[in-house]
């Protein structure tokens, strides 16, 4: 048999039960709801959910000619750019200075993983309040250095908040992969380029990036889906969306618009354009980004 | 081209851990030096040292007559072969050899014909646009060679450049690396845990143990003069044999209470260990023929044969020692042979382990 190699059970009902439960998990959490997205992203109904009525693609059509909708776009992108770049980049920064610091090294990359482990709510309520224009410690320092220190009424400051304290809550998911991918480095790779007359700099550009690929891109596609969806609580709690509607990503409006406008219709397109979106990303970057990864 | 000089280099590692005690050795320009020792002996810590990846915490360090103990792995005009090679992943053969010019800022052209010589000097022509990861074991080593031989540097540093190919390779390697070293006439400090490498690939051998030197020298003066029973011990294969004689007022006394004649040999009144290869003993076929030499009785525990030769094992007063057997060897286990260690053959060591 030419599949001689592979592993047969002797039971054949085993491998399905040993499946079961990541396959329930799965089907409940994803597969169910994103096909109730789906089915009710082609219904009208009212708020009170007594009349359903089939309205094809009008829902899509209505989102898409929405300007709120484009405006929430764009704020997405803005967004999610600005939280995958920042979050990486200062993890990257991080984790090559964490590799280099010879005494207690696990107590800074102990200290450097905890933020990870604050639920993003959490997270959100902490820069709130630090920030919070009329009461946050750290708001009143940047108001008392003659800034103009307001995210409750400027939209750009609000986003910076919130970029801020969704990078922050993943810096550290990044650093933990960077320093592991910083250790599998061998030593003796940058020994050798030390020898063959590459500065510092020029070690971390032609060398250590390059054999770091794989951990970005692994990082560029968690980062983006995090950006994406996981920040709904950040969101929820710093801003609410605001100021008007200059924080509002695509989930938040998809949260808003269903549950509390109840607008089920319209958000269940919305849930499944992003949906959309996400898959289509994805195949992008592993189309074309992961082509210039090396796996070593 | 340059000579390596060496003088009290120390290592020492924390406040208290000396790795490297205190060493000195000149290698002349040209030269071959191999620095052999077993594992934990600080050979690899003295080649760093030279390379400039490892600090030197005193004594200094020069190439071609210049102190470098200051100066960067880049400054020093060295280059290394490691043991793991350390080819860069994700760059072809060709850019692995490019890197060390194009940082530098040499010209392109200039590159190209570099990197194209050297390929051709160690058959690599064909697999320049490949990535290390396909390439074999021997091929990733012959890569690395040519790492080290297109910037042309002082000195070549080898870091036990074939204990990752298997033995036939390794065979073949060692003869090409050094015919390549005569050839370019580059000055190699070459470290490795493997006597019969370094035996035959060094001009100057320098037996390594526990931080310090144990012995400079060509190696078949090392093999046939041991400054004490840790080089014979550890150069040759099979060891040199080593039994511990007492002298007392009648004569010579073996660990077992066997008595044998004294020969002329001065035994001090410490103790004294007799040394002898496996291959200098000659098996009497008489009882009493033992003419200038030192007459023993070997009882044989075992023998085994490995084609050309045959090892056999056996007991001389109480010392388990090898014998090395042209050909077939006709003894049996538990035989008892004479065996006769002709004079000139033979060391003797003191009790501290130094050759008298």
């Amino acid at each position: 048999m030419a599949s001689s190699t592979r592993v047969t059970f002797p039971n054949k009902f085993l491998p399905y039960l040993l499946l079961a439960p990541q396959l329930a998990i799965t089907a409940i959490f994803f597969y169910w709801p994103a096909s109730q997205a789906i089915y009710q992203s082609v219904l009208r109904e009212d708020p009170f959910g007594l009349s359903t009525q089939f309205v094809g693609l009008d829902n899509f059509r209505r989102v898409l000619g929405d300007p709120n909708y484009l405006n929430s776009l764009q704020v997405t992108v803005i967004f999610s750019v600005a939280t995958a770049l920042i979050a990486m980049a200062l993890a990257l920064l991080l984790a090559v200075m964490a590799d280099k610091v010879i005494r207690g090294k696990g107590i800074y990359r102990t200290l450097l993983i905890w933020p990870y482990a604050v639920a993003p709510a959490i997270a959100g309520m902490l820069w709130l309040f630090l920030f919070n224009p009329s009461m946050g410690t750290l708001a009143h320092l940047v108001r008392s250095a003659g800034y103009n220190w307001d995210p409750l009424l400027n939209g750009d400051q609000a986003m910076v908040l919130i970029v801020s304290a969704a990078a922050w809550k993943q810096i550290s998911y990044n650093f933990l992969f960077f320093v592991a991918g910083l250790q599998s480095i061998p030593k003796s790779l940058i020994e050798a380029a030390a020898i063959d007359g590459a500065g510092e700099t020029k070690r971390f550009w032609t060398i250590v990036f390059p054999l770091l690929a794989p951990t970005t891109f692994f990082l560029l596609v968690v980062n983006t889906v995090y950006a994406f969806f996981d920040t709904f609580g950040i969101i929820h709690a710093v801003t609410g969306g605001g100021p008007g509607k200059a924080t509002e990503t695509l989930v938040y409006k998809v949260y808003n618009d269903g549950f509390v406008n109840l607008i089920l219709g319209d958000s269940a397109a919305q849930s499944v354009i992003l949906m959309i979106i996400v898959i289509g990303l994805t195949a992008i970057q592993f189309r074309y980004v992961e082509r210039k990864v090396h796996y070593g | 081209m340059a000579n390596v000089e060496l003088t009290n280099v120390r290592k020492v590692y924390g406040s208290s851990v000396e790795a490297v005690k205190g060493i000195n050795i000149a290698i002349e320009d040209g030269a071959l030096c191999v620095l052999v020792g077993p594992s934990g002996c600080g050979k690899s810590t003295l080649l760093r040292m030279i390379a400039g990846l490892e600090s030197i915490t005193d004594g200094t360090v020069k190439i071609d007559n210049k102190v470098v103990n200051e100066l960067g792995p880049a400054e020093r005009d060295i280059a290394m072969v490691f043991q793991n090679y350390a080819l860069y992943p994700h760059m072809k053969v060709y850019d692995n050899m490019a890197y060390g010019l194009r940082n530098r800022g040499m010209p392109k052209d200039q590159i190209d014909k570099r990197v194209k010589d050297a390929a051709q000097i160690l058959e690599l022509t064909q697999l320049l646009e490949r990535r290390p990861k396909e390439l074999s074991g021997g091929q990733r080593q012959r890569v690395a060679m040519g790492r080290a031989i297109v910037r042309s540097p002082k000195v070549f540093l080898f870091d036990e450049p074939l204990s990752n190919l298997d033995a036939k390779l390794r065979g073949q390697m060692r003869v090409e690396i050094k015919n390549l070293q005569r050839q370019l006439g580059v000055t190699s400090v070459y470290v490795t845990h493997d006597q019969l490498e370094a035996m035959t690939l060094a001009d100057i051998l320098v037996v390594m143990n526990a931080g310090s030197v144990e012995q400079i020298g060509a190696p078949l003066d090392i093999y046939e003069k041991p400054a004490s029973t840790f080089v014979a011990s550890f150069i040759g294969a099979p060891p040199m044999n080593l039994v511990p004689v007492k002298a007392d007022h009648s004569g010579l006394v073996l660990k077992d209470g066997t008595r044998i004649g004294a020969e002329g040999l001065s035994i001090p009144l410490t103790g004294a260990l007799i040394g002898f290869r496996p291959e200098d003993l000659e098996v009497s076929a008489g009882t009493d023929t033992h003419i200038g030499g030192l007459a023993l009785d070997l009882k044989v525990l075992g023998v085994e044969p490995v084609g050309a030769e045959s090892y056999v094992y056996g007991i001389i007063g109480g010392e388990r020692v090898v014998v090395r057997v042209p050909g077939r060897s006709t003894s049996n286990t538990d035989d008892q042979l004479r065996v006769i260690i002709p004079k000139q053959k033979l060391h003797l060591f003191g009790a501290d382990g130094k050759r008298i």
